[in-house]
């Protein structure tokens, strides 16, 4: 079982600390299909858990990606810049989109563990 | 993040409740597509390729798209050129038998009430009109007509295009009579022993045919072709892509009835005659834009970097003025990034002006360009 946490919006988190890497769900690259662009937030933006925090774009359609908790953003993911592509091949891994340093630890217990949210995909189709 | 249906930005009035599948309906299941609902019909909006992988297949080798959607009308009887002149801009008459010709029916006020083919099958008229259109066009022509020519709507057929530079071989091995057709030229002729009519045309920029087959033979083409290995199936989301390179006119989109044939620099499918004649719906404004030139156009944008600027984005000149807006824009995979075409104000309009998207609150440096994007590789035999 990962460390992955999961929100309903279809984005990952992996927390080290009070800080968490955030990407969107292998489930959510396969619904876009192949990621063209990729917008990512300034660093040293704070953002609320829900606002917008990035937007994706496939071939077909942007969609909005959302903070799953609130926090600082830290870093982000220039590499996706030259290779967005990065989120369809590895959308957990290299395909990651920006670091958070967390405002409330206690805001990740709201998330869902990767066994869950499987169940929670798996009720979508 | 809102993980979209595709198919429902690619329509706009697509969401009908009763979805109604082609012929083709198991092939593409069977092919793993992911299926969308476009114009009424579950369509694939793209096999497990992608859309991209689609797309550059389409353009080195071969692709087989299922456009049964569409609408395949016939319209025969006396003087049936003559009558159908007085609703399209092109030239109907002067269509030579199994010759073919892109024109658009017009309103009285000179704005598009959709675009077509037409082709002159000996005696019938065959026209292949846009899926979202194809009922309404039917009324027009029957409310029009009913009284003086046959008109019938091939529901009972289905409509396959092969696109591609090896479209044309890979077709010969079945119908070597195709070797010999020109482009936007058609032809009966029979694949492997089942009567089709094919098209030499497209919508991808590409050499390419369109075979129209009775519904019942669809799968059994569509299997042949498809075992081609050099034939890949493709969907609405390349085809959409492909066309968008090659800026050709998607219908609701960047023609509607709210844009005159010259406006969308449609006007070289309007022949001397018709120009000298008139007597389509709407000519009086479109022949006065031929000789005046339209207040706007449409034109190739290109932005600068990797954002895609999408239908409904502001185009604004040097000085922040809105000078027009995006009409199709997206991702072009042989380009490499974001293209987009749209309409703005004649005098923003020179290849090579300098604008402005508004993409998300920003602005995207962008360029008026020339149309395609990329060449045409068109059958110049």
């Amino acid at each position: 079982m990962s460390d992955l946490k999961f929100s309903k919006d279809h984005e990952w988190l992996r927390v080290e600390g009070d800080s968490a890497t955030v990407g969107i769900s292998d489930y959510a690259q396969e619904q876009l299909g192949d990621v063209v662009y990729v917008e990512l937030p300034e660093i040293g933006k704070q953002i609320t858990a829900g606002a917008q925090a990035a937007v994706v774009e496939s071939v077909k359609a942007a969609s909005e990606v959302y903070a799953p908790v609130s926090g600082a953003v830290t870093d982000v993911n220039i590499a996706l810049e030259d290779d967005p592509a990065l989120v369809n091949s590895d959308a957990t891994g290299e395909g990651w989109f920006f670091k958070l340093k967390l405002d409330d630890v206690a805001e990740l217990d709201k998330l869902m563990d990767e066994a869950v949210y499987g169940e929670f995909t798996a009720s979508l189709e | 993040m809102l993980v979209f249906v595709a198919g429902v930005e690619m329509g706009g009035e697509n969401r009908e409740k009763v979805v109604k599948s082609t012929s083709l309906y198991d092939c593409h299941v069977a092919a793993g597509a992911k299926m969308v609902p476009f114009a009424g019909y579950a369509m694939p909006l793209n096999y497990p390729a992608g859309i991209i992988s689609e797309h550059l297949h389409t353009r080195a080798n071969a692709s087989l798209f299922d456009v049964s959607h569409m609408g395949q009308i016939s319209i025969w009887g006396d003087g049936a050129a003559h009558a159908l002149e007085s609703l399209v801009t092109g030239d109907i008459i002067g269509l030579k038998t199994w010759r073919s010709r892109y024109t658009q029916f017009t309103d009285d006020n000179g704005g598009i009430k959709d675009d077509l083919i037409v082709t002159n099958a000996d005696g019938r008229l065959m026209l292949v009109v846009n899926a979202d259109r194809k009922h309404a066009d039917l009324d027009h022509l029957e409310i029009t007509f009913r009284d003086s020519l046959d008109i019938v709507m091939h529901d009972d057929k289905a409509l396959i295009a092969l696109q591609g530079p090896h479209a044309a071989s890979a077709l010969a091995r079945h119908a070597p009579a195709v070797a010999e057709l020109g482009f936007m030229s058609a032809a009966t002729m029979a694949i492997a022993g089942i009567d089709v009519t094919v098209l030499r045309s497209g919508y991808t920029g590409e050499d390419g045919f369109e075979i129209s087959v009775y519904a019942e033979s669809a799968q059994h083409i569509w299997n042949i072709l498809a075992a081609d290995p050099g034939i890949e199936p493709a969907g609405l989301g390349a085809r959409d892509s492909l066309r968008l390179e090659a800026g050709l006119c998607l219908y609701g989109h960047d023609i509607n009835e709210t844009t005159s044939p010259v406006e969308a620099g449609l006007a070289w499918s309007i022949s001397k005659r018709r120009r000298a004649e008139g007597g389509f719906p709407g000519a009086e404004r479109i022949l006065s834009e031929i000789a005046d030139g339209p207040k706007r156009r449409r034109v190739g944008v290109l932005p600068e970097g990797r954002a895609p600027a999408r239908e409904g984005v502001e185009i604004i000149n040097i000085d922040g003025e809105t000078v027009g807006k995006i009409t199709s824009g997206g991702f072009g995979p042989s380009v490499g990034g974001p293209v987009a075409m749209g309409y703005v104000d004649a005098k923003s309009a020179e290849i090579g002006t300098k604008v402005g998207l508004l993409v998300r609150g920003k602005t995207i440096a962008a360029q008026i360009v020339k149309l395609p994007f990329v060449k045409h590789s068109y059958h110049s035999g």
